[in-house]
């Protein structure tokens, strides 16, 4: 018979270093139901029938933040056998808040102290045994770091789950508050259990707005709770916070002594200079620059160079001995057993091509992610967000924004994964859906067709594209956090500051590649379905009547030539509405420079340069500057490639999400730009129309979206029955 | 009766009350800033805003418009 302890506790507080060290590499990854929330289960070493649960760090059981509903949900709907509660031991008295939640659950809970070695070396000393009859629970000290006492608290969390025994909760708050408590137990129903009568009474009593869908009859309290608010002159959240931290300043005073000599701690020295009024963004800058010059302009590039132009492109050489690429191996062997074209096209240019494209964005963003576990699990991330909210918090995003939208710069599906650093879920989203508005470097080669063919290859047009970027950005968070998608969560800022440390090496490769591989695994699929999706239109059409396979050149008789006829119309408000521009817009979804080439093959090129020069002059011919520069703004703005699609997708992980940041990506794209042809065309030659009157319509509209009031909203809106009848993944 | 928002760097003060309700004040009171406990304003960031301060032996930033929900003496 198998055992479920779930691991609790505060951010910052060890919590994945016990993790990794109880579960070794018997570790399950993956999301809550329907949340960007991850979840981490694994088996206990040596014991193959007890189940670890990780809970997202948290630092109360409010129904106020998506992890501690997530949590608390699970704690209450699936009640595990034990709860391990991992206290910061340098950080005792906060820690301890959650533990007196987690004690009211009737779960039976053992405390593991952790980073005794830093308290110890510090001259501060912990009663264990006082702190353990105080509580009520078994308490173990442990240093998840120097593996020192986890065996010991996996042993009595064991020991005590297997005795599926119930805990009674042993503090008690002020006599007022116990007999209020007391009155609202009695009114539960008898669907409650004795031992978890006390949580469910508190939760009442705090006028918790999602505490009635884990009951089946909720009885009126607003009696007790009136009377309780007016003798202690204050609301009963508030109550019983204040209540909590009363009971834990009189255990701290009995079990915790601090040293005297109050000097800097080396976390102090550090933050002295990194978060300094004048050294601090200096400081961030050059941070920024070493990330961004590693993951992205060097080993990084060369590793996905390697991995596209090598492995999956024309070969590589191994210490000089030249090694051919997969597909050139593969093709040989292909025609070596006679394989039909089509077959092998679809092989090649379909599936090897599509797994190429899910796998060429790996190695890059393995040394994205090394460099931002580092940077979080140092305790620098959190500076980030504490010296950049200022300026974010403006467009409904968080500090941490940056570094996804400054990795965006370079490519944008490392951008969207380096979003699982922000913790809060509606700023995490808004990132995940405006990070592709940056420029990435392949959207590069269209600005350079664009600026070449028809602007004369004009300073200004590239920085307009990033200023249209930021512009986007910020735009879009002033009004998605007014829209309804996203006002249904609050947001407080108010962050815990971690003290600075050394991580483990192991902890680091450990999160680069979970998230390496979560990526391959949930991105993976739709970046090759689409790919081959792609292949066989472009590949695929109907000669003189007959439906065959096609040539390269032979692109305007293909199934996708005639998707853009079809749907070319829809372009012609915007400018460009002949069949090769849309053509050219739907390749570039698989990835964006694709739309460069494309037009090189419609415009009759095998081949062409990256900015395309050799068609300049018929692509000048086939539009005018203004239409140029609005499927310029539109291929930036646009949904991004395939491979950012399946980014976003995972990071997201729901369906509804996802499509509505696909869909309003592409609907602001198309806006934009037709404003900019419409009034474009207005200043350029007067002409005006219908699609005028529209374009001026839709930016009084944008304008109002941008200025309407708005208010911050108090309830955490979640479908709660899909977190809770959250089992497994 | 002033706000936690008006305390200068580097002064020790100790809460009164605090005002407003829902979810920024529950926060608030999660992280530990409760009536009576004592704050010491550390440092503002570099931008101006949102402000350090240890309380409880830890280290938090809390922006200034909700440091205002903060009295202090």
């Amino acid at each position: 018979m198998s055992v479920k302890i779930a691991l609790a506790g505060n951010p910052n507080c060890g919590k994945t270093t016990l993790f990794n060290a109880l579960t070794g590499s018997n570790q399950f990854v993956g999301n809550w139901p329907g949340v960007t929330v991850e979840k981490k289960e694994g088996k206990l070493k040596g014991h193959k029938d007890v189940i670890i649960m990780d809970l997202p760090g948290i630092y109360s059981l409010s129904p106020y933040t998506l992890e501690e509903v997530v949590a608390r949900n699970y704690l209450i709907g699936e009640r595990p056998d034990a709860i391990l509660n991992i206290v910061d031991g340098t950080n005792i008295e906060r820690n301890l808040y959650l533990s007196t939640q987690l004690m009211e659950l009737g779960i039976p809970v053992i405390m593991a102290v952790n980073m005794m070695d830093i308290v110890e070396k510090s001259g501060d000393k912990i009663n264990i045994q006082k702190l353990s009859q105080k509580l009520g629970c078994e308490v173990v000290e442990i240093s998840a770091l120097k593996g020192t006492g986890i065996q010991k608290a996996a042993e009595k969390a064991v020991a005590i789950a297997n005795k599926k025994s119930v805990a009674l909760p042993v503090h008690k708050f002020a006599t007022e508050v116990e007999s209020v408590l007391e009155q609202i137990e009695l009114k539960l129903g008898s669907d409650i259990s004795e031992e978890q009568k006390r949580f469910f009474a508190i939760k009442l009593l705090e006028k918790d707005d999602k505490i009635s869908a884990q009951m089946k009859s909720v009885p009126d309290v607003t009696e007790e709770i009136a009377q309780i608010e007016k003798e202690m002159d204050d609301d009963t959240e508030s109550i019983i916070t204040n209540e909590r931290y009363v009971y834990i300043s009189s255990i701290i005073n009995e079990c915790y002594s601090k040293n005297k000599k109050e000097k800097l701690t080396s976390s102090d020295k550090i933050d002295k200079i990194v978060t300094n009024r004048w050294l601090a963004l200096p400081i961030f800058a050059a941070v920024m620059f070493v990330v961004y010059y590693v993951s992205v302009t060097t080993i990084g590039s060369w590793a996905t160079d390697w991995v596209n132009d090598g492995v999956f492109g024309d070969g590589w050489s191994f210490f000089g001995i030249s090694v051919p690429s997969i597909p050139s191996m593969l093709e040989s062997g292909l025609i070596a057993v006679g394989c039909a074209d089509w077959l092998q096209g679809l092989i090649l240019d379909g599936i090897v091509a599509g797994v190429g494209a899910v796998l060429g964005f790996v190695p890059q963003m393995l040394v994205l992610f090394v460099f931002l576990a580092f940077l979080e699990a140092c305790g620098y991330m959190a500076r980030v967000a504490f010296i950049m909210d200022r300026i974010f918090r403006k467009f409904g995003l968080s500090g941490k924004s940056f570094i996804p939208m400054l990795i965006g710069s370079g490519c944008g599906v490392p951008g969207i994964m380096a979003s699982r650093t922000i913790e809060n879920d509606r700023d995490r989203k808004m990132t995940i859906m405006t990070t592709t508005f940056i420029p990435c470097s392949a959207k590069l080669p269209i600005v350079a067709l664009i600026a070449g063919a028809l602007f004369n290859g004009s300073w200004w047009v590239a920085p307009s594209a990033y200023f249209v970027g930021i512009a986007a950005i910020i735009c879009s968070g002033i009004i998605l956090k007014k829209t309804k998608m996203f006002a249904g969560e609050p947001a407080p800022f108010v962050m815990e500051l971690p003290a600075y440390h050394m991580p483990t090496v192991g902890n680091i490769l450990r999160s680069m590649w979970e998230r390496g591989w979560s990526f391959i695994k949930k991105a993976g699929t739709i970046i090759l379905l689409s790919t081959i999706f792609v292949w066989f239109t472009t590949y695929f059409g109907w000669v003189d009547g007959q439906f065959r396979m096609l040539d390269d050149m032979e692109l305007n008789h293909s199934i996708l030539a005639a998707i853009g006829n079809t749907i070319s119309w829809l372009f012609i408000p915007l400018g460009w509405g002949d069949w090769k521009s849309a053509v050219a817009a739907i390749t570039g979804l698989v990835a964006k420079e694709n739309v460069v080439g494309t037009f090189g093959i419609l415009f009759g090129f095998a081949e062409v340069e990256e900015n395309g020069a050799e068609i300049w002059g018929t692509l000048a011919g086939s539009m005018t500057a203004v239409a140029a520069y609005s499927f310029l703004v539109f291929n930036l703005l646009c949904a991004p490639c395939f491979a950012a699609m399946g980014a976003i997708k995972r990071e997201m992980n729901n369906a509804k999400w996802f499509w509505f940041a696909i869909g309003y990506q592409t609907l602001l794209a198309y806006v934009v730009a037709l404003c900019v042809y419409q009034i474009g065309t207005l200043i350029t030659t007067g002409a005006f129309g219908f699609g005028t009157v529209v374009a001026f319509g839709l930016v009084a509209l944008f304008i109002y979206l941008l200025a309407r009031p708005y208010k911050e909203s108090n309830t955490l809106k979640i479908n709660l029955n899909r977190v809770a009848g959250a089992k497994n993944m | 009766m002033k706000t936690l928002k008006e305390i200068p760097c580097g002064k020790t003060v100790k809460v009164t009350k605090l005002t407003g309700e829902g979810p920024v004040k529950r926060r608030i009171m999660d992280m530990g800033i409760t009536k009576g406990v004592e704050i010491f304003v550390r440092k503002v960031a570099p931008l101006g805003d949102p402000v350090e301060i240890t309380v409880r032996g830890y280290e938090l930033s809390l922006r200034k418009a909700d440091a205002e929900m903060i009295l202090v003496e």
